[in-house]
C-alpha cells in the first residue's frame, strides 16, 4: 500500500521583548537561577498579572507579514494545570479569541534527486500569545528537583500550521521560513538552542487517496531542524510499520530521542488534561485599533517575499536565487549592498551564494560576521567585470579579503594578481607556447580538440593565471588557423 | 474610653493638636485589643512593636507638618492584604506561616497616608463564608452577643471595629463579605465599584467579584478611608483610571428630591420581621429628609446566588491552584511523590468550605459542563447588570435589607452550606453587576441585635451614596452605639 504523510506544526518562538510578557523581569537568558523572577514570577499570593504591549506588537508584527485576520478585541485565557515550574497553578494563554487568524507563508522544498525546488503556500490556523512556563532541573540535586523561574512569564508567541505538509522535507522547509521570518522582521532571535524557536509536530498517515486523516501523535519540543527531520522520518516509518504489521496509533504526545533516533510515548490521550480553559479574569480583553496596527506597520521592514520580487525584477536574479538570497534578512542586506557597490547582480548573487557562503560555512561563521565586507566583495566583482581579474584571479584576491590583507585593489597591486593586459607580452607567451607544444599543434590540426585546450592550459600556466582566459582563446586560434 | 468611641475626623484633629500622639492613641487600642481579643478573636496578628514603630513615625510627620488628614490614625488591616514583613494568612492552614514580603497596594496606601496598622484581623478562610467560621485560626465571636457569629468573611474586621478594639479597618467583599458582617456587627461598611480600589496584593478570591472597602462606625469615616484607598495602580489591570475624587463632598447635601428605589424582591419572603420593620422604619426617616420612594424590580437577582456559586467558585478554583506547597505556605511534612505532595499538601492546608468550592469551580469549568454553567451563569450576570441599570433610570440609589436576618448563633448554619450561602442573596448581586454597595446600621431586632440597612447606587455613585447614609446618620443614632458589656 502506498502512504501519504501528513504534518502540520506548532511553533512555539519567544517574543524578543526586553521584559517578561505580564511582569517587568528581564527575559535575558542565561542568568543565575530565580534572580529573574519577580514577585508576580514566582506567583505570590494577591500579584496580578500586567500585559507587555511590546509583546502584542509582536503578534501584530506577525500576523502583518503573514497576511493574516488580527483579531481585534483577543482575550487572554487560563490554562489549569498543576506542574511545579508552573507558579501560578495555569499558564495564560489564548484559546477561543487568538489575536491571530489565518495567513500564508510560502515555502521553498529542495529538490529531491534531480528535481526541481518547489516552491508551496502553507496556511496558519492561527497563532497565539502565552507565557511560557519555568524549568525543571531533575538532574542538578540528588533525589530533588530544582526550580528556576527566569524563563517564567517570558512571552511566546504559538504559530499553528494547517495539516499541509506532506513530507519530512515540507515540514523543514516550512519550519526553516517561519525561522527565517520571525528572525527578520525582529520578534525572535531565533536561538534554537537556547530554545528562542521549538516545534511540535503533529504527525500521522494514511493510505494514498484517503480523505480522512490518520491518527496524530504529537512530538514535543524539537530545537533544530535536523531533529524535526529525523524525529519525522521516524515516526512516520514507525507509524507505516506500525499499521502494515495490523496495529492501530492512539493518539499521544510522544518525545523524540536525539541519541537513539526514535520517538517515545510521553503520555497518551487518556492521560491528557482537562485544562478547564477560562478567560482570565485578572487581564481585560485586548483591543486593537487601527491607530495602533497603522503605528506597528510602519515599523516593519520590507518582507522577504516583496524582497524577493524586487530582486528578481532590480538584478535579474532567478526565482530560487531570490529566495536563498532573502534567507534572513542579514544575507539579503549583505547581498543588495554588494550588488549597488558593483552594479552587478547575477554575478554579487553567485559570489554570495557561491565563494561567501562556502567561506562561511568553512569556518562556522554567520553573514554578520563575515570577514569580508559586502562593500569589498562588490569592489571585487566590478574588478572581474572591468576586466582587470579573472574569476580565478578575483578567488585569490577573495581570499586576501578573507585574510584580512587589505582592499582590493591593494591586494591586487601587491600581490601581482593583475590580469594580463598586454596582448604584446601575451603573444609572446603564446608563441612560446607553440613553439614547445608542437606535438599538441599537430594533434589539433589532426582534428583532436582536446588538444587545443591543453595549449591554452599551458599559456594559462606560463601567464601564472594572469593571462585573459578569452584572449588567450582568441589568440591561439588566430595563430593555429 | 472616651476616645475610642470617637469619629476618624474628631480622631485627627486631636492628632494634628497635639493633644494625642499616634503613639498614645495606638496604645490605648493596643491595651484594649488585649483585654478583648482572647474572647471575640478578632485579630490573627497583633504586633505592638511594629505598630508603635509605624506611630512613631506618623508623630514625626504630624511634628514635621507633614501629615495627611487621617496621619496618625490607627487602622486594622484584613488578613487578606499582603503586608510586608508580617503573618499574612488569609484565615488559612494554607498561609499559616506565610510572611509577606511586599505590601499590598491598599496597604502602601495607609503607610503613605501615615496610619498605623493596629493587625490583621481574622476572616473566613480565604473569604470564603458567611460566619467567620470558617477560619483556620478560630471563629470570631459577635460583640453584641459573643455566642453568635459577626457574619463573614471581613468578620474580624466588623467585630474588632464594632467592639472599639480599632477605630476603623479594611475589608473585602466578594458576595457581601463587608456588607454582612457590617450590618451583623452594626457598624458602617461600603464596598466600592468594581476596580476603584487596586486588587494588587490582595489575595484573590474570585477576581472578577472582588473589592476592598472601608468598615468603620459612621458614613463620615468611610468616606474618609476612602479617600485613602481609592486611586489608579498600574499593577492591577482591572483598576480603574479616572480623576481623584473626594468622597466627603457630598455628605451635607440634603436629602430633598433623592428618588429611592425599593426592589420589591429584597422585601419578599425570607426576610425577618424585625429586619422588615427596621428597614422600613429607615425608609421613612429618609422620606422625611425629603426623600421620595418608588418600587422597582430587581426580577434576574433571585438568580444571583447559583449565578454567584458557578462564577466565584470557578475563579477560586483557579486563583487557589499557586497554593501548591512547592514555593511558599504549607507542605505536608511526608509524601510519596509529587502528585501525593500535591494531593497531601492541599487536603491538609484547605479547610472543608474551601475545598467545597475548589470542587465546585473545577467541576463547572470542565470540558463538557463550561456552556451549560460558566457560559450560562456569564449571561446571567449580564442580565442582572442590566436590570439595575434599568432601575437607575428610575431611581438614584437602592435601598434594601443588607442581610436577610441578624446575626445568627456560632454553628447554627455550619452544616448546611445553602442556608448560609442564602445570607447573601441581597449582597451578591451587586458583586455580580461592580456596583457600589454598602450597609449602615438602622435599629436592633428583639434580641438586641443590630440590623443593617443595604444601598446600592449606580457605578461611581460612593459620594452620594455617603450622602444619603451620613445624613440619615445625622439624624439617628444607631450607627454610635457600641455593644454594652463592652464599654
Amino acid at each position: 500500500m502506498k502512504w501519504e504523510t501528513v504534518i502540520g506544526l506548532e511553533v512555539h518562538t519567544q517574543l524578543a521583548t526586553r521584559s517578561k510578557i505580564f511582569s517587568g523581569s528581564s527575559t535575558a537568558f542565561g542568568a543565575a537561577p530565580n534572580t529573574q523572577a519577580s514577585a508576580v514570577d514566582i506567583a505570590l499570593p494577591g500579584v496580578l498579572p500586567v500585559l507587555n504591549r511590546g509583546a502584542v506588537e509582536c503578534a501584530i508584527k506577525f500576523g502583518l507579514a503573514i497576511g493574516a485576520t488580527l483579531n481585534r478585541v483577543n482575550v487572554f485565557d487560563r490554562k489549569n494545570y498543576f506542574y511545579p515550574d508552573l507558579p501560578k497553578g495555569y499558564q495564560i494563554s489564548q484559546l477561543a479569541k487568538p489575536i491571530v487568524e489565518g495567513g500564508t507563508l510560502t515555502i521553498i522544498v529542495p529538490s529531491t534527486g534531480s528535481g526541481q525546488s518547489e516552491e508551496r503556500v502553507i496556511h496558519l490556523t492561527r497563532a497565539h500569545m502565552e507565557e511560557d512556563a519555568g524549568k525543571s532541573l531533575h538532574e542538578d540535586f540528588h533525589g530533588m528537583t530544582g526550580i528556576d523561574l527566569n524563563r517564567a512569564g517570558t512571552p511566546l508567541l504559538e504559530i499553528v500550521s494547517e495539516p499541509e505538509m506532506r513530507s519530512s522535507a515540507e515540514a523543514v522547509a516550512y519550519a526553516r521560513a517561519l525561522h527565517s521570518l520571525v528572525t527578520w522582521i525582529g520578534i525572535c532571535d531565533g536561538n534554537m538552542q537556547e530554545g528562542s524557536f521549538r516545534v511540535d509536530a503533529n504527525v500521522s498517515v494514511r493510505p494514498l487517496g484517503q480523505a480522512e486523516f490518520g491518527t496524530r501523535r504529537e512530538i514535543k519540543n524539537l530545537n533544530s531542524f535536523r531533529f524535526l527531520q529525523q524525529a519525522i522520518d521516524y515516526e512516520v516509518r514507525w507509524q507505516i510499520e506500525t499499521l502494515e504489521d495490523g496495529g492501530r496509533i492512539e493518539q499521544a504526545t510522544v518525545l523524540f530521542d536525539p541519541d537513539s533516533g526514535e520517538t517515545r510515548m510521553m503520555r497518551s490521550k487518556e492521560e491528557a488534561h482537562d485544562y478547564r480553559y477560562f478567560p482570565d479574569p485578572d487581564l481585560l480583553p485586548v483591543r486593537l485599533d487601527d491607530a495602533w496596527i497603522e503605528r506597528v506597520k510602519s515599523t516593519l521592514p520590507e518582507l522577504p517575499a516583496a524582497m524577493q520580487a524586487r530582486f528578481q525584477n532590480d538584478y535579474g536574479v532567478s526565482a530560487y536565487d531570490a529566495a536563498v538570497l532573502t534567507g534572513s534578512r542579514a544575507l539579503a542586506d549583505y547581498f543588495e549592498a554588494a550588488a549597488k557597490a558593483c552594479g552587478q547582480g547575477k554575478l554579487a548573487a553567485n559570489w554570495v551564494m557561491g565563494e561567501l557562503s562556502a567561506a562561511l560555512n568553512k569556518a562556522e561563521l554567520d553573514i554578520a560576521r563575515s570577514p569580508v565586507s559586502a562593500a569589498q566583495l562588490g569592489a571585487l566583482i566590478a574588478r572581474i567585470q572591468d576586466g582587470t581579474l579573472s574569476g580565478k584571479l578575483a578567488k585569490q584576491v577573495f581570499e586576501g579579503l578573507w585574510e584580512g590583507a587589505g582592499e582590493v585593489d591593494a591586494i591586487i597591486e601587491a600581490r601581482g594578481l593583475k590580469q594580463m593586459s598586454d596582448s604584446g607580452e601575451l603573444e609572446k607567451i603564446v608563441d612560446e607556447v607553440l613553439a614547445a607544444n608542437a606535438k599538441s599543434v599537430e594533434e589539433f590540426r589532426a582534428g583532436k580538440e582536446k588538444a587545443f585546450n591543453a595549449l591554452v592550459g599551458q599559456v594559462m600556466k606560463a601567464s601564472r593565471g594572469k593571462a585573459n582566459p578569452a584572449q588567450v582563446n582568441e589568440l591561439l586560434k588566430a595563430r593555429l588557423q | 474610653m472616651t476616645m475610642l468611641q470617637t469619629s476618624l475626623s474628631a480622631l485627627a484633629a486631636q492628632l494634628a493638636a497635639g493633644q494625642i500622639s499616634s503613639r498614645e492613641l495606638a496604645r490605648q487600642y493596643l491595651d484594649r485589643i488585649a483585654a478583648l481579643n482572647p474572647a471575640i478573636n478578632a485579630f490573627i496578628t497583633v504586633d505592638a512593636e511594629k505598630t508603635l514603630a509605624e506611630a512613631a513615625a506618623a508623630d514625626a510627620l504630624i511634628a514635621a507638618g507633614r501629615g495627611g488628614p487621617l496621619t496618625g490614625v490607627p487602622v486594622a488591616h484584613k488578613d487578606i492584604f499582603c503586608t510586608d514583613g508580617w503573618l499574612t494568612t488569609c484565615g488559612s492552614k494554607m498561609l499559616s506561616n506565610f510572611v509577606a514580603p511586599y505590601d499590598a497596594h491598599v496597604i502602601q496606601r495607609f503607610k503613605a497616608a501615615g496610619m498605623p496598622s493596629l493587625g490583621k484581623t481574622n476572616m473566613d478562610e480565604f473569604a470564603m463564608g458567611s460566619s467567620n467560621e470558617t477560619s483556620h485560626f478560630g471563629a470570631v465571636k459577635n460583640p453584641w452577643d459573643t455566642a453568635r457569629v459577626p457574619g463573614g468573611s471581613s468578620g474580624g474586621a466588623a467585630a474588632c471595629v464594632a467592639a472599639r478594639m480599632a477605630p476603623a479597618a479594611t475589608g473585602t467583599d466578594t458576595g457581601g463579605s463587608i456588607r454582612q458582617p457590617a450590618a451583623l456587627c452594626g457598624i458602617t461598611g461600603l464596598k466600592p465599584t468594581y476596580g476603584l480600589v487596586s486588587r494588587y496584593g490582595m489575595i484573590a478570591f474570585a477576581s472578577s467579584l472582588d473589592q476592598a472597602g472601608p468598615m468603620a462606625p459612621s458614613a463620615e469615616d468611610c468616606a474618609l478611608l476612602l479617600n485613602v484607598m481609592t486611586g489608579f495602580d498600574p499593577n492591577d489591570s482591572t483598576s480603574l483610571e479616572r480623576d481623584k475624587e473626594d468622597y466627603t463632598r457630598d455628605l451635607d447635601r440634603p436629602l430633598a428630591g433623592l428618588r429611592i428605589g425599593l426592589p420589591k424582591e429584597f422585601f419578599a419572603e425570607g426576610l425577618n420581621s424585625d429586619v422588615a420593620a427596621a428597614v422600613e422604619a429607615a425608609v421613612a426617616e429618609l422620606k422625611k429628609l425629603g426623600a421620595t420612594t418608588v418600587e422597582i424590580s430587581l426580577a434576574n437577582s433571585q438568580l444571583a446566588i447559583p449565578v454567584y456559586y458557578v462564577l466565584a467558585p470557578a475563579e477560586a478554583s483557579s486563583n487557589l491552584s499557586r497554593f501548591d506547597g512547592v514555593r511558599y505556605g504549607y507542605r505536608a511534612p511526608e509524601y510519596a511523590d509529587l502528585n501525593d505532595m500535591y494531593s497531601k499538601t492541599r487536603a491538609q492546608g484547605f479547610g472543608a468550605e474551601v475545598k467545597r468550592r475548589i470542587l465546585i469551580g473545577a467541576y463547572v469549568l470542565s470540558h463538557g459542563y463550561y456552556d451549560a454553567y460558566y457560559l450560562q451563569a456569564q449571561k446571567i450576570r449580564r442580565l442582572i447588570a442590566d436590570d439595575f441599570a434599568a432601575a437607575f433610570k428610575a431611581c438614584d440609589v437602592i435601598l434594601g435589607p443588607t442581610a436577610p436576618g441578624t446575626a445568627f448563633t456560632l454553628g447554627e448554619k455550619s452544616d448546611d452550606p445553602v442556608e448560609m450561602y442564602l445570607n447573601d442573596l441581597y449582597t451578591i448581586p451587586a458583586n455580580l453587576a461592580g456596583l457600589p454597595g454598602m450597609s449602615l446600621p438602622c435599629g436592633f431586632d428583639s434580641k438586641g441585635l443590630p440590623i443593617g440597612l443595604q444601598l446600592v447606587g449606580d457605578y461611581f455613585s460612593e459620594a452620594k451614596m455617603l450622602n444619603v447614609a451620613h445624613q440619615y446618620q445625622r439624624v439617628t443614632d444607631w450607627h454610635a452605639r457600641a455593644p454594652e458589656g463592652l464599654r
